[in-house]
């Protein structure tokens, strides 16, 4: 099962790092990265393999969005098939 | 592969423009719950809704933060309980507590069915749960309540329509220190839908199954947002980009709605794909149609921009589900928008506009306050009034009206929630009376000679 990872927030020094240990932590494998940093906006949206996590998906959501929180940035954890439901017919 | 422009609308959609899932509705059926009894058949009833419901809300919550979507209410709709009423007896209002507790074991937002359906005639139990609804919704808080008073095949039942409009009044009545909340938990129908998982008109139809789950859609805020993107674009372009945001915008219920039903183990239901406004900025159909050219809501050419609205909402999101059913179309219910409350307070949108308005979208004169001091014959005759554009037009119509009592127009009634509020809007006062009294059947219409 795969989970689309978003992190938006101010651009600081390490959040790639920490967004990758935390995944590593919970055995969540890194598929795709794409990222950009536009001014000081960064953006990131990484496909992740979460078959492996021992979390389930609501869990490690949880998780990361209270991770976020605590580095001032927004991290989204959903499910891959809201997107192809909706952008795929 | 998913591209990174897809991915970040759907984010924008659900983070800025409000996209959420309205509402989860289990409709149960509770016809195996009849007993002669009344006792016994209430014991059964609220076990039947324990066992089914009992995950839901938590089966809800799971789907909502897994798919990163909010799913705002979860709500159970259950057979018409006159049906029960008839084979036992007794006083009615034993079910709606019943119903009531139910409601808060299972943790849901509401719970639907405390109804009765008479287009045609009252049959046994039907005139005394009605005569009973007041004081159900008096003594309860996630109880709501809906009557259907006419179909197509129908005609409308005015014995039934006079006294729904004694009803009403007497539910806003005993709810007077609060709001007059009860009104607002009671909605009057013209060919009601048996698969509707909206309040407070939901509730179980005969055909259902046994158990389903139905779930309603949202989003006024992401199609205003589409449109606000092409400016300039003609009424094509507009009615086009309409169709594939609310495309979109039903594939998520769709989605949501196989997920609820396979986690429940019961059969998915429908889609209702209705555009249903919240009083947040930006959640309002009235903007829709105001970002469509229109200086307010209200304006002439209302109608027309609500008529195409309204349709496009339907082609586009009936290829996104494979079942769709409810209610289905724009919803224009005042005190819950916006965009309506400050045209309705400005005096732009008038009563007889939202009589107009209704002919072309999704069901009726929604929460709408009228003057506390109104008398039942006249909300008895708008009742009549819509309930003929329902029949005639061969679609659901529906009245929900709050009499303000004790104040008059100028006022307000504030609700809170996803109710909001709303500022007492005139009526026309000359006296419907002796129509309203005469009682009787208007026979069902013709179906041809259409002009």
């Amino acid at each position: 099962m795969k989970a689309v990872l978003t992190v938006v927030g101010r651009d600081m020094v390490g959040i790639l790092a920490d967004v990758s240990a935390e995944c590593a932590a919970r055995s969540v494998n890194i598929v795709e990265v794409s990222q950009s940093v536009l001014q000081d906006l960064f953006c990131m949206i990484m496909l992740v393999d979460v078959r492996e996590c021992p979390l389930s998906l609501a869990e490690f959501a949880d998780l990361m969005s209270a991770k976020g929180r605590e580095k001032g940035l927004a991290i989204h954890v959903m499910h891959e098939d809201i997107f192809k439901t909706m952008h795929q017919i | 592969m998913l591209n990174t422009r897809d991915i970040l609308e759907t984010i924008r959609m659900i983070q800025d423009e409000n996209l959420d899932i309205r509402t989860i509705t289990m409709g149960i059926s509770l016809l195996d719950c009849a007993d002669s009894d009344i006792n016994k058949a209430c014991t059964k009833i609220h076990a039947k809704i324990s066992r089914l419901a009992e995950n839901l809300v938590c089966v809800g919550d799971d789907i909502g933060r897994e798919y990163g979507i909010p799913i705002i209410n979860k709500r159970v709709a259950v057979t018409p309980i006159a049906m029960l009423l008839a084979a036992s007896g007794g006083a009615p209002v034993a079910y709606a507590r019943t119903l009531e507790r139910a409601a808060q074991d299972v943790g849901v937002n509401f719970i639907g069915g405390y109804s009765a359906l008479v287009q045609k005639g009252f049959a046994a139990g039907d005139e005394a749960l009605i005569r009973s609804i007041p004081e159900a919704l008096a003594a309860t808080e996630h109880v709501c309540s809906s009557v259907n008073i006419g179909s197509t095949k129908a005609g409308i039942n005015m014995d039934a329509v006079a006294l729904m409009g004694r009803i009403i009044r007497e539910c806003a009545e005993r709810t007077a220190d609060r709001n007059c909340i009860g009104a607002a938990k009671l909605v009057a129908f013209c060919n009601a839908p048996e698969d509707n998982p909206f309040m407070a008109g939901a509730f179980h139809g005969a055909g259902e199954p046994d158990c389903v789950v139905n779930v309603g859609v949202s989003g006024p805020g992401v199609v205003r947002n589409a449109i606000a993107k092409i400016a300039d674009a003609d009424i094509t372009e507009i009615a086009d980009v309409v169709k594939k945001t609310a495309f979109k915008i039903t594939r998520i219920g769709q989605l949501v709605a196989t997920q609820a039903a396979e986690r429940l183990g019961v059969p998915f239901g429908i889609v209702d794909l209705s555009l249903a406004p919240t009083p947040a900025v930006g959640d309002s159909v009235a903007y829709i149609l105001e970002e469509m050219g229109l200086e307010q809501c209200g304006a002439h050419g209302t109608t027309a921009a609500l008529a195409l609205l309204n349709d496009a909402v339907k082609k586009g999101g009936v290829m996104a589900s494979s079942h769709v059913g409810g209610l289905s179309g724009a919803f224009i219910p005042v005190s819950e928008d916006a965009g309506m409350i400050a045209a309705a307070r400005s005096g732009v949108l008038s009563i007889e506009k939202l009589e107009a308005m209704t002919a072309v979208c999704s069901v009726g004169l929604d929460m709408i306050v009228v003057p506390g001091d109104t008398p039942a014959e006249v909300l008895s005759a708008v009742l009549a009034d819509e309930a003929a554009i329902g029949m005639v037009n061969g679609k659901t119509t529906a009245v929900r009206l709050i009499p303000a009592i004790g104040r008059g127009v100028g006022e307000e009634l504030e609700f809170g929630g996803l109710l909001g509020s709303g500022p007492v809007m005139p009526l026309n006062t000359k006296s419907p009376a002796k129509f309203i009294s005469r009682g009787g059947r208007i026979p069902a219409p013709i179906h041809s000679l259409k002009n």
